[in-house]
């Protein structure tokens, strides 16, 4: 992980002071609502339908044991004990109180966590792969290159009131997205040129929410020195022209669509080409300093695995989980285990202050004290010797962390939905269980294979539900609740908006169409066909036919 | 709060007598300018009537408003001693955009004011991208401003315009 220097320190420490005198004099009467908010949100700080949420960095999903145990302790102390993993690799709590939040920052700050810039329209968390740096197939480890852009957004002084919020994900994957940066504002694709050396396919226009669209490709090939000056480009044009009188106009895709790419990339070459060479210039040894906090922990080698390939052999349950729950890593005799947030009956993503502290622990044992996050709001120890899997398997298990679904239709996205957010339109947690609950034979979702349902209460597309392969939308229609569902998103191999089926559900009506659209599915695969290529071989009309028909 | 001039401004970290009046285009349609004294004018005024400003032999500055960049005014900028820039509101942030082109772009060297919803919480940011005088809103107090909102960190990771390093470069090797 990114190793605090004193400075680093220094700036949290700054800034929980900074947030404790804007929050004294909001109480005080002495800033307004409207100009609280502004401050509050570049805090991650929302009022909400019951009690303010507060959303908590994770700069690029990644945690230390330490700061496992610290959330825990919060989730206790400010909270009724339960937090929540968000699509964005973030940690959000939902109830704390409004003066408490000054005395969270500074145990946050102790550990090097902070709430900066989670909300507003500034620039968020920068996101990654979650299985960033033992990813066999990344061409390298994003994770440096996620640091050097975090450093130059935090806190960066022209960038603070954007037209809207700006997103910006990291992805090292050749042939894959794992970090759907097809649909975030900025795009950064890691590639080695011709001669080897690091360079940035730079999309942008990317986005979710009310207008979904993938970005375009603005910079072909920028050198990894330029990487800084190039997004800085993106981002004054972005900041000089971007739509302020709609704030449903306001992202950057509308505009990258609006000028066209062609014109886009005019303006961004134009102001690239006087920040270029210049102190933003990356230099080698400041990115090699970047690079030595992100190296390989001391991994064991020549390990007896004879007791664990046989409980794959003789334990069912075990080998499912192996199966599903983890993947192949860079280093031999190492897998990347995910542990589960979807146990039926849970909200999606949520986890206990006990959760924590248990989680902390298996983190110390058995993955090198650190943990992350994942944008499908489970998380991952990355780093598990193959000989420590059926020890681990056993505490995930005990622990409700090893439902072996990853990647199944019971591996539901969800927003925290109208129970908790009040920009929601409809519940997203109950239509998620409901699914669950109807979809309850294993045997039966692993036969279904691989497939994302992704759930959001409101356009705000907090549960990606436009790149679910089911996606499904909760609107309002006349103070009722009705959910939209969508075909075809993907957030695998690439980034896809998915389609609209046609006219919306009540909630009591939704699982059943679900059911229906995987018997649709069932019907017309081809062996070991996945929902995703079913769907792109016989397109729509079968499957709302299986619906409105 | 439209161009009520205000008695003090925070100029160059300190507070001082403002000695500059703000015209907006009403007021000049309808009175003129005045005879003598340092003025403020909009962007469409001083391309109208550029000649008739120079020859008053009293500073001249230009108000841009939102949309209107210091490409407008390129030109003429050496023959400026002051450029405001308008927020009409503080969540409108394109004004820290163009001081930033006025100070690293156009290499303009006079003051650049900030004029409008200009509040404690945002003059670090407007500070650090080039804005060197502050028309602190009229409801709120200069001092506290000034004491407590030009330098809330000692820490920045950025180059800015006083520094264009990064931290990186700025620290001891």
């Amino acid at each position: 992980m990114y190793v605090y220097q004193d400075y680093d320190q220094r700036l949290l420490e700054e800034r929980v002071a900074q947030y404790r005198d804007q929050t004294r004099r909001y109480l005080a009467g002495q800033l307004s609502e409207d100009e609280f908010l502004a401050l509050r949100l570049q805090n991650g700080l929302y009022i909400q339908r019951y009690a303010p949420m507060l959303r908590i960095s994770v700069p690029y999903g990644m945690l230390s044991s330490a700061q496992l145990r610290t959330l825990g302790g919060i989730t206790r102390d400010y909270d009724k004990g339960f937090a929540h993993v968000s699509t964005r690799q973030n940690i959000q709590l939902n109830w704390p109180q409004v003066e408490e939040v000054p005395d969270i920052l500074a145990e946050l700050a102790k550990v090097q966590m902070h709430a900066i810039q989670t909300s507003g329209n500034c620039i968020r968390n920068i996101t990654t792969d979650e299985y960033a740096g033992v990813n066999p197939h990344e061409v390298e480890d994003p994770r440096p290159w996620c640091e050097i852009i975090r450093q130059w957004s935090t806190f960066n002084p022209e960038f603070a009131y954007l037209p809207r919020k700006f997103k910006i994900a990291v992805n090292a994957v050749p042939d894959a997205d794992p970090a759907v940066i097809g649909v975030h504002d900025i795009g950064v694709q890691v590639v080695h040129g011709d001669d080897g050396e690091t360079g940035f396919q730079v999309w942008a226009g990317g986005g979710l929410g009310r207008t979904p669209m993938t970005g375009a490709l603005i910079g072909e090939f920028v050198p990894w020195r330029h990487l800084l000056a190039y997004l800085e480009a993106i981002l004054r044009v972005y900041n000089k022209y971007g739509n302020r009188d709609n704030k449903y106009k306001a992202r950057i895709k509308i505009l990258v669509k609006a000028l066209g790419p062609e014109r886009f990339r005019e303006l961004t070459e134009a102001e690239f080409a006087e920040l270029k060479d210049g102190s933003m210039t990356l230099t080698e040894d400041e990115v090699a300093r970047i690079r030595e906090c992100f190296t390989a922990p001391a991994y064991r080698d020549g390990q007896d695995t004879g007791a664990v390939d046989r409980a794959l052999d003789e334990n069912r349950a075990f080998n499912r989980w192996y199966h599903t729950n983890t993947r192949a890593h860079k280093h031999d005799g190492y897998r990347a285990v995910t542990v589960s947030l979807k146990k039926t009956g849970r909200i999606p993503g949520d986890i206990s202050d006990e959760q924590f502290e248990k989680l902390a622990d298996l983190a110390d044992r058995f993955s090198f004290g650190e943990v992350r996050n994942t944008h499908q709001q489970n998380m991952v120890l990355a780093d598990v010797a193959k000989d420590d899997l059926f020890a681990l398997w056993k505490e995930l298990d005990a622990l409700g962390f090893a439902t072996p679904n990853l990647g199944l239709l019971t591996d539901i996205v969800a927003c925290p939905g109208g129970d908790l957010c009040a920009l929601a339109n409809a519940k997203s947690v109950p239509v998620a269980e409901g699914i669950q609950r109807r979809f309850d034979d294993i045997d039966y979702v692993h036969d279904l294979g691989p497939l994302d349902i992704n759930i959001s209460g409101c356009m705000n597309a907090c549960g990606h539900h436009h790149i679910g392969h089911i996606g499904i939308l909760g609107v309002d229609k006349k103070g009722k609740e009705f959910y939209q569902i969508t075909l075809g998103g993907r957030g695998d191999k690439v980034s896809r908006i998915g389609e609209k089926m046609g006219p919306s559900f009540e909630s009591h009506e939704v699982t059943d169409v679900i059911e229906k659209i995987i018997n649709t599915y069932v019907d017309r695969r081809l062996e070991n066909e996945p929902f995703i290529d079913t769907y792109e071989r016989i397109g729509m009309d079968p499957f709302k036919e299986s619906v409105y028909g | 709060m439209a161009n009520a001039n205000p008695e003090r401004v925070i100029l160059d970290g300190e507070i001082v007598d403002n000695t500059w009046v703000r015209f907006d285009a009403d007021q000049l349609e309808a009175d003129g300018l005045p005879d003598g004294g340092a003025v403020i004018v909009p962007l469409a005024y001083w391309k109208a009537h550029r000649d008739t400003l120079l020859e008053r032999n009293d500073p001249v500055g230009v108000c841009l408003e939102p949309g209107e960049e210091p490409a407008d005014l390129a030109e003429d900028l050496p023959r400026l001693s002051l450029v405001a820039v308008h927020f009409p509101a503080f969540k409108d942030g394109r004004g820290y955009s163009y001081a930033r082109e006025l100070r690293t772009r156009y290499r303009f060297e006079g003051e650049v004011r900030a004029v409008g919803d200009v509040l404690q919480d945002q003059l670090f940011y407007l500070h650090r991208v080039g804005f060197n005088a502050f028309e602190v809103r009229a409801d709120r107090d200069i001092e506290e401003a000034l004491e407590n909102g030009l330098r809330p960190f000692t820490v920045t990771y950025q180059g800015d315009v006083h520094d264009p390093r990064p931290i990186y470069q700025r620290r001891p090797a």
